[in-house]
């Protein structure tokens, strides 16, 4: 409400410009907070597209899963992204890392379906608005935080207090160790945020594109001249051009999400 | 000058970070395909380190977008 009120006072003030940051607004679906001693707890539109990506995932899942003697081309589809995830564990840590697959398969899948569904124009619906849900830090940095928590107690529960050799590489003279130790501790830590911060930022940043874009082609086409219906032209390439590749770079932050996952994990799992 | 043409400028400055990036990722995918290009049966095996290098070299990019996120949208 506060928004719409701060909005209107823009849109008079400057006249309608470009708000690339509205369609990352997270509101309760039927217009009404609902609180409960003191904490907002109403649905929101986070909270309904991730229940949309939970249950796509779970179709597709399940969809697969048959064990046909003779897969079938979905069946074939989901022993894709299992293998693949399972020979990524395989080679980045071996046989050891068997037990983890699951988690970073669970990663994975939904990191890319949120991605995806976050794609899906359902804008052209009237009164949907599309959400993704990885374009926001508090999702992406819980994922993140998750699989630094995994790193931190497989490595005490594995190798106890010898976790900490992690600092010093294998084979460095003291007075090097002494420089290099705060260095790795330091790059350690930084490991949950970048993690986070890579797929959030990545999202947003593509999000405001087709959306600066987009507005481009509704005001050329208002501003009613063949110079804005070619502004409007132009721009309308570039969307699909943008959305090409971020079809492409929500593929690859969910691959590296999992792959730097599963590279922490060998970390902890086998030292170095 | 105005605070708000300042912040615009150095908004404008981050995205400079933002372009470099553009310059470390296309190198490391094109060191990747000039030696995939001498050597293709090695290529798939390090599939995983060019990610890692694409990884790290997008992320300074992208924190020059935020850096220019947080100049415009948070410092009042």
């Amino acid at each position: 409400m506060q928004y719409k009120q701060r909005e209107a006072t823009r849109v008079a003030a400057e006249g309608p410009g470009i708000d690339p940051m509205h369609q990352f607004k997270v509101e309760p679906l039927f217009g009404h907070h609902l609180t409960l001693g003191g904490y907002d707890i109403s649905f929101t539109n986070s909270a309904l597209f991730m229940v949309i990506v939970l249950g796509v995932l779970w179709a597709f899942m399940l969809g697969g899963m048959k064990r046909q003697l003779v897969p079938g081309r979905w069946q074939a589809a989901v022993e894709g992204m299992t293998g693949f995830i399972s020979n990524m564990m395989d080679t980045n840590i071996g046989p050891k890392g068997r037990k983890f697959t699951p988690y970073v398969f669970s990663l994975f899948m939904f990191i890319l379906f949120a991605n995806l569904i976050g794609l899906v124009p359902l804008g052209i619906v009237p009164g949907w608005h599309p959400f993704t849900v990885t374009s926001h830090i508090t999702l992406t940095a819980v994922l993140a935080f998750f699989s630094f928590a995994i790193v931190i107690l497989v490595g005490f529960a594995k190798h106890g207090l010898h976790f900490f050799s992690l600092f010093v590489p294998h084979g460095t003279p003291w007075y090097i160790a002494i420089l290099v130790a705060p260095i790795e501790f330091m790059s350690f830590l930084v490991r949950p945020f970048s993690l986070g911060l890579r797929l959030f930022v990545a999202m947003t940043a593509g999000h405001i594109l087709l959306d600066v874009f987009a507005s481009f082609v509704v005001q050329g086409l208002n501003s009613g001249g063949p110079m804005g219906w070619v502004v409007s032209l132009l721009s309308f390439i570039m969307i699909i051009g943008v959305s090409a590749l971020e079809l492409l770079v929500s593929a690859i932050q969910a691959y590296v999400f999992a792959l730097l996952t599963s590279l922490y994990l060998n970390d902890a799992i086998n030292l170095h | 000058m105005d605070v708000t043409s300042a912040k615009m400028i150095g908004a404008g400055l981050a995205a400079i970070g933002v372009g470099m990036a553009a310059l470390g990722v296309g190198n490391v995918f094109g060191s990747f395909l000039e030696g995939a290009l001498r050597n293709p049966g090695a290529a798939d095996g390090q599939q995983g380190r060019l990610f890692i290098g694409f990884a790290a070299a997008e992320l300074l990019g992208l924190i020059a977008f935020v850096i220019a996120i947080l100049i415009l949208f948070v410092v009042k």
